[in-house]
């Protein structure tokens, strides 16, 4: 078990003939993921690289059976591929772009909203986002789908969250070198307004009954960790380890990701480390002592 | 990205928001002639990408043309320095001549993003003139707040829920709440990220206009709004950050002398951290970007070695999908090009860790290759601190 993505998960690619889509899409099926195919608007028909193109999400679920879609579509087309998605009923949406216009994204979150009422009242499945601007979800051995560099995780029982892609795999690579393996790593991304906040896998992680402790990577901006920390007072049991990136950064400074900036002194790596500590989870102030801290406090059954 | 307080009243007047009559001048002779036209009694406004000027010597009122001349020569050219800006202050290029209005009421109104809602948010308060941190602060309730709906846009009643938070009648309440209406729409079009009207001005006439306008607006979203993107001000920016953007290179000036590069930008707030951990003190925030190709270091070399406080540079690359080897190759042939005077440290992570390793230590560069963040860390700060003072 692990959460949201499994060996049964069936993915479609959107901007699969792209260059990232490309690249990408054939590493995820090297991987192992059942990769059914992708999408790209007026190349339904085609082959790509071995997978069928479709011209449509609702074509590609319909044909290949998509139960989730991979984004690479480019920024000013990004969120009409998310409502392409969600209109046509893929369960999990992992959006991978990088640059996305906020507002799009507020419309994009009120259709995903509206949508999802509908499928739940129709009796299907509600559709959950991934990202974005993050790497994307990871269930080791099992599905690939995002980014991330596969051969550096090993299936296991830590579950991963985190707001930033290479400090996800600086905890993966600690861990898998402890010889600790990891149960599924989400990569929430970097943006101001992310379908998935840390309280989704946080609720998501506990009820896993294959997840046994769970590390949390946060940065600097917003109150999504402070709310992830409230969280885990009341309703998480497992052990949780977090580190929070830009302890060191400027504020009124947009360090890299568009959601990680301090702004009018909130949002700074020392009101959250203190609000995680007074949840009761183990915060580490060094980025390289994210493994060996959960090596620590979590017991191997 | 940032705007001039006369560049966003430009934009607030193309959608109907009324500000006062002003003109934008860049000598002494142009303030007297704007000053003139403008009935002589005018404020002087210093044009920085920054707020606090009033408390800096930036705003000055002039009670007719000479003085508005006078004061603008004095204006131009000075380093302001405000709370904003840091000790090091801007200098001043441009001065706003605007008309003096009849004070009767000075309040404040903000519009940006609710991470938490995923909406825009309207902030309106009576203490015009206060940053509203501090009323936040200070008194939380003093702030009434309106979610603009993502479709649907400010409705007719929330404007007036803001003008009556603000306790205005008669004209000024329905010229108010045209004001919200207008400001509103205004920030939804242009993709601003922050609209600030700090203070609102109700003048004893009764009419409500913006006396100071503060926009900023959504980098990812001006390819769709040339005209905004037009307005940048590259005199207000950091020369090497602006040369970095040039390069894809996401790059922010601090003041500490470790240089670092690093793919990622959590991974590079956190390679920051821990050298500050390890006791040193980061020269810079860079992401390379997912690729870190030889191209890419080389651009970044020349970034980081262009701030003299540099005294040692940590790579910290987690290869990921890229080859270790691959990305060696890169360093070592972008470090010989560009020269190094400096030592860097190199931590790699990724496949072909072991023979990107040996690329690094059989190139008869000063390049120390490191185990792990914490040891890569440790030994770029002691190569800063062992440095030669310059």
């Amino acid at each position: 078990m692990a959460i949201w993505a499994d060996k049964n998960t069936r993915v479609i690619v959107q901007g699969i003939t792209g260059r990232e889509g490309t690249f990408h899409a054939v590493q995820c099926r090297e991987y192992g993921t059942k990769v059914v195919g992708g999408v790209t608007p007026g190349k339904g028909g085609t082959k790509h690289e071995g997978f069928d193109v479709f011209g449509s999400v609702r074509e590609a679920r319909e044909k290949a059976g998509a139960n989730c879609s991979l984004i690479f579509v480019p920024p000013p087309f990004a969120a009409d591929a998310i409502m392409e998605s969600a209109d046509a009923g893929i369960e999990l949406i992992v959006c991978i772009t990088e640059g996305i216009p906020v507002n799009d994204m507020i419309r994009a979150h009120d259709f995903l909203e509206k949508s999802n009422v509908r499928h739940v009242a129709e009796g299907r499945a509600a559709s959950r986002l991934i990202g974005p601007n993050c790497p994307g979800i990871m269930t080791p051995g099992q599905a690939k789908i995002g980014i991330m560099p596969g051969h550096i995780h090993k299936p296991g029982p830590i579950g991963i969250v985190s707001r930033s892609g290479t400090l996800t795999y600086e905890a993966v690579g600690q861990l898998s070198r402890l010889n600790i393996g990891q149960s599924t790593a989400v990569g929430i991304g970097g943006d101001p307004l992310p379908g998935t906040n840390f309280v989704d896998c946080l609720a998501a992680f506990q009820a896993d009954p294959l997840t046994e402790a769970i590390i949390m990577i946060g940065e600097i901006g917003g109150t999504a960790e402070e709310e992830g920390a409230a969280f885990v007072k009341k309703n998480v049991t497992k052990p949780v380890v977090a580190f929070i990136a830009g302890q060191t950064a400027p504020p009124g400074r947009r360090m890299g990701h568009a959601g990680a900036i301090i702004s009018g002194g909130t949002g700074t790596a020392g009101e959250k480390m203190k609000a995680l500590e007074a949840a009761g989870i183990h915060v580490v102030k060094a980025p390289s002592d994210m493994g060996q801290r959960l090596s620590e406090v979590w017991k191997r059954k | 990205m940032k705007v001039h307080e006369y560049q966003a009243k430009e934009i607030l007047r193309r959608y109907g928001v009324p500000t006062p009559r002003g003109e934008v001048v860049e000598s002494a002779d142009e303030a007297r002639t704007a000053a003139k036209q403008l009935g002589g009694r005018v404020v002087v406004k210093a044009q920085i990408h920054a707020g606090g000027r009033g408390k800096g010597g930036g705003v000055k009122l002039a009670k007719d043309a000479d003085e508005a001349a006078e004061l603008t020569r004095k204006m131009l050219g000075m380093t302001l320095v405000t709370h904003q800006t840091g000790p090091e202050g801007r200098v001043v290029r441009k001065v706003f001549i605007e008309e003096a209005l009849n004070i009767d009421k000075e309040l404040y109104l903000g519009i940006t993003l609710d991470r938490k809602l995923g909406l825009p948010v309207i902030m309106a308060s009576s203490q015009g003139g206060m940053d509203i941190e501090e009323v936040a602060h200070k008194d939380p309730k003093a702030i009434h707040r309106e979610a603009v709906d993502s479709i649907l846009g400010i409705q007719p009643f929330q404007a007036r829920a803001v003008a009556d938070a603000f306790g205005l009648k008669g004209d000024a309440y329905k010229k108010c709440v045209d004001f919200v209406q207008k400001l509103t729409k205004a920030y939804v079009e242009t993709d601003a990220s922050l609209a600030e009207i700090n203070p609102l001005l109700v003048t004893k006439e009764g009419d409500v206009l913006a006396l100071d306008a503060k926009m900023n607006f959504d980098d990812n979203a001006m390819f769709r709004h040339k005209d905004v993107l037009e307005m940048r001000d590259l005199n207000e920016e950091d020369p090497l950050e602006v040369e970095a953007s040039h390069f894809g290179l996401n790059y922010i000036k601090l003041d500490g002398n470790v240089g670092c590069m690093v793919n990622g930008a959590g991974l590079a707030m956190a390679t920051m951290d821990i050298i500050k951990l390890a006791g040193g003190e980061p020269a810079n925030f860079l992401d390379v970007g997912g690729g870190a190709s030889a191209e890419q270091v080389k651009n970044a070399f020349r970034i980081i070695l262009n701030d003299k406080n540099v005294k040692a540079i940590l790579i910290n690359i987690f290869g990921g999908i890229m080859r270790g080897d691959r990305i060696a190759e890169g360093v070592v042939s972008a470090s010989r090009e560009v020269g190094l005077p400096v030592p860097v440290v190199v931590r790699l992570e990724g496949t072909n860790v072991e023979l990107g390793k040996e690329i690094l230590a059989k190139s008869g560069l000063p390049l120390i290759t490191a185990d792990g963040m914490w040891d890569a860390a440790q030994k770029v700060v002691s190569a800063a601190k062992q440095a030669k003072p310059s």
